[in-house]
């Protein structure tokens, strides 16, 4: 249904009188992973963090067993810090966005399910280790090199479409979606859509583009660029909307035309 | 024997981040210490923009129009000469982040553009959409990111800090710290500490912040002796968006970019909102403050929400007001605030654009913080801190897009200053007398006894308990009877915090010990920010006490200081050095008299 040309949400009809989380634990990395169920009234209003909060103050399972509180990661609750993101009802995403009510209404079932990402180390239930992007983003040189912090005056000047188009890419908040529904992202073979995009924002910028090439050259190895399959499930899954894929693509054409016309320069 | 000094950095959002780029940059190495990796620091939650008089809208701004609204709309509670230091260094702050990437918002020209925020009739506030804090936290991240491969920077993150060492001259030699993972505890020496930890929203419960805003390392700076100055200064900002986890922000640029504030004028219409008629709405902010109208400073706005609520008239007579947009084509309202009205369409379900948003005020910063001097040292010898967590700049009230520029004036200022101390003090045998070891054997003692307590008390219920005692009593009206019944309460969680019995067997990564040692610290501070308000016989600012209407500049012109101690934190008082610009009374219904 439309009013004034946008999308009005479809709401949970007849709430039910509770709801379940179906959550994956696992006592450290390396340790097997189990199930545990836990119940909760339905309230208005819940996301999955705020359920996650209430089972953690007393945690004890359907059947009625005390037992550990789940743990996970969070911290700003608002979408913008990346860290809360797992693997709800078989969807990648953050959990503090998830609301219980549209939830059910998408899975027309009482039973939200709980998993930590796959591609990443599991510390311990939903919460994982995900410093390999940041590792990922030094490959990159994913910075504009500054001759020093001292006051040198403003930058170049920009127009308002190209720092509109660069501030897309630099909403990326390092969430991981991208790689965890990546099918070619795993066992350190491929980079990532990830740090591809952020090569892409500091080689678009007037002052990035002079060390373009030395970004280039960390997408050039075994586990470069060269690995991407196609598939698009990364901007499908991206929470910010990041164009991850026309960040693959403007590099891969920039690589191409570096290699056609690289021998010139020298 | 290298000329190279060590400095421990504990937080990793702006404010560290400033001061660790700055020190690295100086050739010195910094031990940078965060709960959460550094990109993921609540810095990122900031959204409206970043101050600076830039004056580039031919409307005569300047860095003293900057420092004359930043001290008005602060209540005159600021010590002034650090204002006007960062106020005359804002316009720099800025260019720097433009040459580093951010993709702030630009003019046709292609010239930054910048928009209005409260407090101010100037167009200073520079933006990159309705995410600042995110862009800027972010480029900071990359030029540390930088030091880091090249040796400069080592970051330990998810890392907590626990204590500070200091030595037998009551000197700071260092830190202990907590591995969230393992719960190890290492003792990291060094010859300078900043501390750089943001705000303490979670001892209101229910608060604007992000879930590491525990206040938590600047309380046990507190209780090893550092002073806590203003404590009870809480900013509770007019526009977020009621939620069960948390309240979330609705930031200042709506109203910038021209959102009004009303309610309808007919108590309890259960009409929809795009229904009432103008002549039926009550723009009351407009009403009351002609000259600045959805524009007023924070804490003014803050009361006149509260207070129309609280007589009545709000939406539909519950606690919340419209904040709405919906007179602004919507192209415009995505390309400026995008971002934001994403947050309230995806936790509410309703599209700001199409229809007014419902809000009501929550908990949101702190203007006190640690004490520093003017070059952004606390008491401590050693120890210096910078951005929210400390008091310097805002006074009574913090304007709008002023914090992002201080955090970055904090790091700053603060890291030559640790520089020039470092360069200086006389290591001696500090790192090998045992006072380290000393202090993490006394910190593994008391991880021990809450690992083995075995009382009973749950720790997240003594929390919420203490959330909502903080917020009914401590936050935008307060009475002096509230008061002291709530340090009562507060003692009493403190007695029952000592018989919690956690609640997870499994110690690996666990929750429980780190957010109990927290809480004990969440405890110290919220008796530092209610005695603080208690004893603090006037209204200024953000603190409105109805039996006391009046700010008393005679008695109260002063800072609060408050020093730990075992039965209660002794509160002494301060002058203010107002040596450049002449207290007035604020009043913001008209244009002001500079």
């Amino acid at each position: 249904m439309t009013t004034n040309g946008h999308l009005e949400k479809k709401k949970l009809d007849s709430p039910p009188a509770t709801i379940r989380f179906k959550i994956q634990r696992r006592e450290r990395e390396g340790a097997a992973a189990y199930w545990e169920t836990f119940e909760l009234k339905y309230r208005r209003n819940l996301n999955v963090i705020s359920a996650l909060m209430e089972i953690r103050k007393e945690p004890v399972t359907v059947e009625g067993k005390k037992t550990t509180p789940p743990v996970w990661d969070m911290s700003c609750l608002e979408q913008v810090c990346g860290i809360c993101t797992m693997v709800i009802d078989g969807k990648v995403r953050q959990s503090c966005s998830a609301l219980v009510d549209d939830l059910l209404v998408a899975s027309g079932s009482d039973t939200i399910t709980l998993a930590p990402m796959s591609k990443f180390p599991n510390v311990r239930d939903l919460k994982v280790d995900r410093s390999q992007m940041f590792e990922h983003l030094k490959k990159v040189e994913a910075w504009i090199e500054l001759d020093g912090s001292y006051s040198l005056g403003p930058g170049p000047q920009i127009s308002n479409e190209v720092a509109q188009e660069r501030y897309a890419f630099s909403r990326c908040m390092t969430c991981g979606c991208c790689l965890e529904a990546c099918p070619q992202y795993g066992d350190d073979n491929y980079i990532g859509p990830q740090a591809i995009a952020q090569a892409r924002l500091f080689n678009m910028h007037p002052v990035g583009a002079i060390t373009k090439e030395e970004r280039l050259n960390g997408l050039l190895g075994d586990d470069g660029i060269g690995n991407c399959g196609n598939a698009q499930n990364c901007v499908q899954v991206c929470p910010m909307s990041v164009p991850l894929t026309k960040a693959i693509y403007e590099t891969n054409r920039d690589i191409t035309v570096d290699a056609l016309f690289g021998w010139l320069k020298k | 024997m290298t000329s190279s000094s060590k400095i421990a950095i504990v937080g990793g959002g702006l404010a560290g981040l400033a001061a660790a780029m700055k020190i690295a940059e100086a050739g010195h190495d910094v031990d940078l210490i965060s709960v959460v990796p550094v990109k993921r620091s609540h810095s990122v939650c900031a959204q409206g923009g970043i101050n600076g008089a830039v004056n580039t809208k031919g409307e005569g701004d300047s860095p003293a129009k900057h420092l004359d609204d930043t001290v008005y709309g602060g209540d005159f509670l600021a010590n002034q000469p650090p204002v006007k230091r960062m106020c005359d260094m804002a316009p720099e702050i800025i260019y720097l982040f433009d040459r580093m990437g951010v993709p702030f918002s630009r003019t046709k020209e292609g010239l930054l553009d910048f928009r209005r925020f409260g407090g101010t009739l100037h167009h200073r506030t520079a933006f990159s959409g309705a995410s600042t804090g995110q862009q800027l936290l972010y480029a900071l991240d990359e030029q540390v990111r930088k030091f880091e491969v090249g040796g400069k920077v080592t970051k330990y993150e998810g890392w907590e800090m626990l204590s500070l060492v200091l030595d037998d001259h009551q000197v700071c030699r260092g830190l202990i710290a907590m591995n969230l993972q393992t719960l190890e505890l290492k003792a990291f020496a060094a010859d300078a500490v900043i501390m750089a930890t943001g705000g303490p929203g979670l001892v209101f419960g229910k608060s604007t912040n992000s879930q590491t805003c525990t206040g938590s390392a600047a309380a046990a700076c507190y209780v090893q002796g550092a002073r806590y100055a203003n404590g009870e200064f809480i900013q509770v900002h007019p526009t977020s968006i009621p939620g069960e986890d948390k309240l979330r922000l609705m930031s200042e640029s709506a109203r910038g970019e021209g959102g009004r504030v009303w309610v309808p004028k007919a108590d309890g219409d259960t009409r929809n909102p795009r229904d009432i008629p103008e002549n039926e709405r009550w723009y009351f902010l407009e009403e009351k403050y002609p000259a600045y109208g959805n524009l007023v400073p924070r804490d003014i706005a803050t009361r006149e929400i509260f207070q129309v609520c609280l007589e009545g008239h709000g939406v539909a007579g519950e606690n919340q007001v419209y904040l709405d947009l919906t007179h602004i084509d919507a192209e415009t309202l995505t390309r400026k605030l995008g971002a934001i009205l994403e947050i309230y369409e995806m936790f509410v379900g309703d599209d700001p654009r199409y229809v007014p948003m419902r809000i009501f005020p929550g908990v949101h910063y702190s203007m006190g913080g640690l004490w520093v001097d003017f070059e952004q040292r606390t008491n401590i010898p050693g120890l210096f801190a910078a951005g929210e967590c400390d008091y310097s700049i805002h006074g009574a009230n913090r304007l709008g897009a002023n914090s992002l520029v201080s955090c970055v004036y904090g790091g700053f200022v603060a890291a030559p200053s640790a520089i020039e101390y470092a360069k200086n003090v006389e290591r001696g045998n500090t790192e090998t007398n045992g006072i380290h070891e000393a202090e993490l054997n006394r910190q593994q003692a008391l991880n021990d006894a809450i690992i083995n307590s075995t009382g009973g008390e749950n720790q997240y219920k003594l929390h919420d308990e203490l959330g909502k005692v903080m917020t009914d009593n401590v936050t935008v009206v307060r009475y002096n009877d509230r008061l002291q019944a709530t340090d009562d309460k507060i003692r009493e969680l403190q007695e029952r915090f000592g018989k919690i019995s956690i609640n997870d067997s499994n110690l690996w990564a666990t929750q429980a010990v780190p957010h109990a040692r927290q809480l004990k610290n969440m405890l110290e501070l919220a008796r530092v920010i209610t005695l603080g308000a208690l004893n603090r016989n006037e209204s200024r600012g953000a603190h409105y006490k109805p039996d006391f209407p009046d700010r008393d500049d005679e008695n109260f012109m002063k800072s609060t200081i408050a020093e730990y101690a075992a039965e209660a934190p002794v509160l002494s008082y301060e002058p203010i050095d107002v040596s450049l610009v002449e207290p007035r009374k604020r009043d913001y219904s008209s244009k002001k008299k500079a």
